[in-house]
């Protein structure tokens, strides 16, 4: 799908930019749930001030549910209530979410198909200063990889509440990955939202960018500058990583003839490597990734680390003329 | 069953058997005509291996025919290894990940509960099974969240793969274990129908907390040279084996 141009909100310098976490726009929709949607049930495990879910405990304190410091046991009490009707949204951070909990989600939740949402809040190296046991950058690969899951990363506030609210409507588990730090704003009151249909942000001609979260903006900022230099760039927002949209991958990877996928997670099993998963089957072209290189993270300011970990516009730009290079 | 299946697991089943025929046959309120009848009573085997026991019950109810039993653990049985509830038609809960099935009841019985739904949840675990931590997880919330209508059963009969549970990792004392979790606590002998009976007629009274009945069983009861042996926990009976229960269990 192709982004009309009042779909997307003109792409500046990071500070001139509006931004507001994702985690902004789980809350609002959490809200918005509360009154349309009587069977939505929120669980958090101790961290609803940080997750943002303390909003909708406010104001629907019968539906709310702390569980305590207990992960295991909140998938399997969102389980059970899902078996009674309800629609559980699970909230936590994602790595005690997606990690601490991985057999609980594959046995209770997937196996069985539950209807059972999973915010996995704090996702990336965007929870910063608290180090590397609290920046997940590994749900993509271990969500992806169990059947019956749905796996969507925003790219944006104004997705994030969109995605949620679409997970209400979906039937089965959903995994949506949320961050903490506020994210440029890139979309805009129109722009569409719809699970398994990448949008195409910025059309182009040479080389394709596949992105999620924020590496979206980073991209469509890398592509910006590479224009002035005459190189062409398409924009993919893979906002949904499974089910994959195949045939907008293959169709853009067969225009331009090289991609690069950039993803704040790890290379190993993430957006890039389901990506590469369709494009080597099906259309193989010179592929470049940006990701985090098998590394944990460490304590410092999340974009003082996005630098250090050669995630930002430069890295992407890098990689584009890498593969251009290849191209030829 | 584990004998035409080749692989399975007859002692956590037979200690279990006593307990599951005063369930679906004396205690809960089920409809196999409607197996999503909304008052129903809800079942879940948190010890998922001993299904053989589970899909009898639900055979014997009339769930599914009989002539199923002959298929478990083959390709495209509707009998799985473990229970999963998307294939086998009475079975609430998918499981054989062992310590998840408290969690799953407590769950269901808050959810009920927030409905004014008055069905009863029962949970089925072993007693090596209540190593897992989430066992504990499940308890703590199941009390904070006095869910009165949960009755959990521990199948206790001191064995686990690796042997006596008690060499194992010790749980005792378990009734004070779950008393300090807020439960209520029964103990019961586990093979003797009328007082099973009662204990879960009881168990169902509770007004404030959740109940725990801790079933004295043994390993493999019913036939000899199964009983109390944690070589029976996973395997099946070759022919001569089979013909030997079998006369025991009818003579
Ligand atoms: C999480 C998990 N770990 C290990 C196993 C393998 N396992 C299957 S049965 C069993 C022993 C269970 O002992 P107990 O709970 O006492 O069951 P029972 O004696 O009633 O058969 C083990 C370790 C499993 N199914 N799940
Ligand atoms: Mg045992």
């Amino acid at each position: 799908m192709i982004m009309k141009n009042n779909f997307l909100a003109k792409i500046t310098e990071l500070n001139s930019m509006e931004q507001q976490p994702t985690r902004f726009g789980y809350a609002d929709a959490l809200l918005e749930l509360g009154t349309r949607e009587k069977r939505v049930v929120v669980l958090d495990a101790d961290l609803s001030k940080s997750t943002l879910t303390s909003r909708f405990a406010e104001k629907y304190p019968k539906r709310f549910f702390d569980i305590g410091i207990a992960e295991q046991n909140m998938l399997g009490m969102a389980g059970g209530l899902s078996l009674t009707g309800k629609i559980p949204f699970v909230t936590t951070y994602g790595v005690f979410l997606a990690g601490r909990a991985w057999d609980q989600i594959r046995t209770s939740i997937c196996y069985a198909d539950l209807n059972v949402k999973l915010a996995g809040a704090h996702g990336g190296l965007s929870v910063g200063p608290d180090g590397a046991t609290h920046q997940a950058l590994e749900e993509i690969s271990i969500m992806r990889v169990l059947p019956n899951m749905k796996v969507i990363v925003p790219c944006d506030t104004r997705q994030a509440r969109l995605a949620t609210l679409a997970a209400a409507q979906m039937s089965g588990p959903v995994y949506i990955r949320l961050g903490r730090e506020p994210i440029p704003v890139l979309t805009t009151q129109k722009t569409p939202f719809n699970v398994g249909k990448a949008q195409i942000m910025k059309p182009g001609r040479d080389v394709t960018i596949i992105a999620c979260g924020l590496m979206v903006y980073l991209s469509l900022l890398a592509a910006q500058k590479l224009t002035k230099e005459g190189i062409s760039c398409e924009v993919i927002n893979l906002h949904t990583i499974k089910p994959i949209d195949r045939k907008a991958l293959i169709a853009s990877a067969k225009k331009t003839g090289a991609v690069i996928t950039a993803e704040e997670h790890q290379l190993a099993g993430g957006m890039g490597s389901a990506v590469a998963e369709v494009l080597a089957q099906e259309c193989p072209v010179p592929m470049e990734m940006v990701g985090v290189r098998d590394t944990f993270g460490e304590s410092g300011q999340p974009w003082e680390l996005m630098k250090k970990y050669h995630l930002m516009d430069g890295d992407i730009a890098k990689a584009v003329k890498r593969a251009v290079q290849r191209k030829k | 069953m584990t004998y035409k299946a080749g692989s399975g697991h007859p002692g956590g089943s037979l200690s279990s058997a006593d307990i599951m025929a005063v369930l679906y046959f004396d205690i809960m309120r089920h409809d196999p005509k409607e197996p999503k009848w909304e008052k129903r009573d809800r079942f879940f085997l948190s010890k998922g291996h001993a299904c053989p026991v589970l899909y009898a019950a639900l055979a014997e109810s009339g769930y599914f025919p009989k002539k199923h039993l002959a298929t478990f653990r083959q390709l495209n049985s509707i009998l799985q290894g473990h229970p999963h509830r998307l294939k086998t038609p009475g079975i609430e809960m998918s499981s054989g990940s062992l310590g998840q099935g408290l969690s799953i009841a407590a769950g269901t019985a808050l959810g009920l509960k927030m409905d004014g739904n008055r069905s009863k949840i029962f949970c089925l675990m072993g007693d090596g099974e209540l190593q897992e931590g989430q066992i504990w997880e499940a308890a703590m919330a199941a009390g904070h969240f006095k869910l009165n209508n949960l009755i959990g059963i521990v199948d206790y009969n001191n064995l686990q793969i690796d042997g006596p549970v008690e060499k194992v990792m010790g749980l005792a004392p378990l009734a004070d274990k779950w008393r300090a979790f807020r439960w209520n606590v029964i103990e019961v002998d586990g093979h003797d129908i009328s007082r099973i009976k009662s204990a879960f007629i009881k168990a169902g009274q509770s007004k404030t907390k959740p109940t725990v009945i801790i079933a004295r069983t043994i390993k493999g009861k019913g036939i000899s040279f199964m009983e109390n042996q944690a070589g029976w926990h996973g395997k099946a009976p070759n022919k001569e084996e089979y013909e030997m229960a079998m006369q025991e269990l009818n003579g």
